[in-house]
């Protein structure tokens, strides 16, 4: 499924979160959103999930206005995973994972046997098999991560957007976790901190500053040390180590006034 | 599944703790006399009692347990959706203010006399709890319905009635109506009618199907607005849906009998410990939980200190409290 974000924006109390993003993810692709904190990731991810009506512009999945599909008909096609969502509940692994089905659920109905073989398939993709019985609270914050993936692929998204998806999650799962965005099918916009990382596992990456698009192309292009410079304000060296990949090493923070990151 | 024997058993343990309630009280009654009064009714051919006794049973005793059913099955039924809706463990029935709204407008009735021919205290604090929840639902109308923001308006709106009460019973109320006021506020079944009865059982009937119908997107709250949004929920949508429901059933249940608490806020917690947290089961089987335990309460409160009564309000906490204290040393905390 093709996501086109077409001269989004988005203004709440006249401040301007994100302004004139426009840029398109094509099926099965893997991109990358990344930027310092505030630059709007979040917002940009939630109003291309729906979540967030935009003020100017508009969000299309394969050519059509999401407006016209509806929070149910949103959540058949796409998948998103927020950064921090807790409950107080008593919830089991395999209850969690099964609000994934929510969106192809009646009001009456109850899980019926190809929503279970869904749910388990899901499980057993995030490695989540031994788990399924245990209570939300007892789980680690990795594993908290892991069941929340493991709902969105019980939605058998045509896209997943993920904000942060990496955060608690030991290095061995984050490569896990990028390894599968990247490999599946579905259409992912993962907005990710770590920018070897995102480097590494993303086909093309969008650089976010003060709300608005400051670089967008394959991660080489993306990921220069001007760019960096003038987002994030660091003094950066970018190589390719013997396998080709780039490698990042922040070697300061650069002088001058650049430093440029506004909270919220 | 053991679930629907649980449920039937549980079904059982209503009827009988009804029937027991029937039974005892300032003057004990026999399990034949109550199969004689019912079979009566029904008219099939047994003997029937004498009229005093056979008014005492049904026209006190029996629509008396009624109610007290049909209130338990509301209000924690109520406390179960509203503590998902806010993700409050600390969420009631009387957290939107309804009860403080009933209060004031049953306070008016009896002691300023306002309505008092037409509408009598059981409208009076119907009024009034609909003024209370109108008045939240102006003040969060633009918001949008951020559980914090709920429970914040919920408070001060109630806060506020609270106050208008103790305004207008300091202001007019003698030591009599005082001591009448009081007792409604704690909660009390002793005014039970079959009028009343049929009312209750209606609504309530008919509250708890819209609340059961939402199940699923109940269970979608768990993890906040966003994550339910993302799974295709109508976020503000369902909650005035369950908002309003919730706002009429308590309504309707503290006109009756009073704001009588600790039901609404303990049983849903007991039973998600037995049933677990989804809503399909959590809410029929709170609604079994609170229909028996206020049955039982209103039944200790009967005969405990006879033939003094004590409002029944005052032993769901003194019942209560203990039991859900021995659950979470059990559970090792929520």
């Amino acid at each position: 499924m093709r996501i086109d974000v077409a001269q989004v924006g988005w203004t709440v109390r006249n401040k301007t979160i994100i302004e004139g993003v426009d840029f398109t993810v094509t099926s099965g692709e893997t991109v990358g959103l990344i930027g310092p904190n505030g630059s709007g990731k979040s917002s940009l991810l939630r109003c291309a999930a729906g979540l967030l009506k935009p003020t100017h512009g508009a969000v299309r999945y394969d050519g059509h206005d999401i407006r016209v599909f509806g929070p149910r008909g949103i959540a058949q096609h796409i998948a998103f995973v927020g950064q921090t969502s807790h409950t107080a509940g008593e919830l089991r692994v395999a209850d969690v994972v099964a609000l994934g089905r929510t969106p192809f659920r009646d009001r009456w109905r109850g899980l019926n046997s190809t929503d279970r073989l869904i749910i388990d398939a899901a499980l057993a993709h995030m490695g989540l098999t031994g788990l399924a019985t245990r209570t939300w609270r007892t789980l680690s914050g990795g594993e908290q991560q892991r069941t929340h993936v493991a709902r969105a692929l019980a939605q058998q998204p045509w896209g997943i957007l993920l904000d942060e998806p990496l955060n608690h999650l030991d290095i061995r799962y984050q490569l896990e976790l990028m390894e599968m965005l990247a490999a599946t099918d579905q259409t992912v916009l993962v907005a990710v901190h770590d920018l070897a990382l995102a480097a590494r596992f993303c086909d093309r990456l969008i650089l976010l500053n003060q709300g608005k698009v400051t670089a967008e192309g394959i991660p080489h292009d993306v990921l220069t040390a001007e760019n960096l410079r003038n987002v994030f304000g660091t003094e950066t060296e970018i190589t390719r180590d013997s396998g080709g990949r780039l490698t990042i090493s922040h070697r300061g923070v650069a002088p001058g006034p650049e430093s440029s990151s506004t909270p919220g | 599944m053991l679930r629907p024997a649980l449920f039937l058993g549980g079904v059982a343990l209503l009827v009988f703790s009804m029937a027991v309630s029937v039974r005892i009280g300032i003057s004990d009654i026999g399990y034949a006399d109550l199969g004689r009064v019912l079979g009566s009714r029904l008219g099939l051919a047994v003997e029937p009692l004498p009229p005093l006794v056979d008014s005492l049973i049904w026209d006190l005793r029996i629509p008396r347990v009624l109610l007290a059913a049909f209130v338990g099955a509301t209000l924690a039924s109520c406390g179960a959706v509203l503590q998902a809706v806010t993700g409050n463990a600390l969420a009631d029935p009387y957290l939107l203010g309804v009860s403080s709204g009933a209060s004031s407008g049953a306070v008016s009735v009896v002691v300023l006399g306002i309505g008092a021919g037409s509408l009598g205290v059981t409208g009076g604090a119907f009024a009034g709890a609909l003024v209370s929840f109108g008045l939240l639902m102006f003040l969060l109308r633009r918001s949008g319905l951020d559980s914090v923001r709920i429970l914040l308006t919920g408070v001060a709106v109630g806060q506020l009635f609270m106050a208008l009460t103790s305004l207008i019973v300091m202001a007019s109320g003698d030591a009599e109506t005082t001591r009448a006021v009081a007792h409604w506020l704690l909660g009390s079944m002793a005014s039970a009618r079959w009028d009343g009865v049929a009312i209750c059982a209606t609504v309530t009937a008919a509250g708890l199907f819209v609340l059961w119908s939402c199940s699923t997107a109940l269970d979608g709250f768990a993890f906040g607005q966003d994550t339910a949004a993302s799974l295709g929920i109508n976020v503000r949508t369902m909650q005035n849906v369950l908002l309003v429901a919730t706002a009429l059933l308590t309504a309707v249940a503290v006109a009756f009998v009073g704001a009588i608490g600790f039901v609404g806020l303990i049983v849903p917690h007991c039973v998600r410990f037995l049933v677990g947290p989804l809503h399909r089961s959590l809410l029929p089987f709170s609604a079994l939980g609170g229909a028996v335990f206020l049955v039982v309460t209103d039944a200790v409160a009967r005969v405990a200190f006879a033939p003094q009564e004590v409002p029944a309000g005052v032993f769901t906490a003194l019942i209560g409290a203990p039991v859900f204290a021995v659950i979470l040393r059990k559970r090792g905390g929520l």
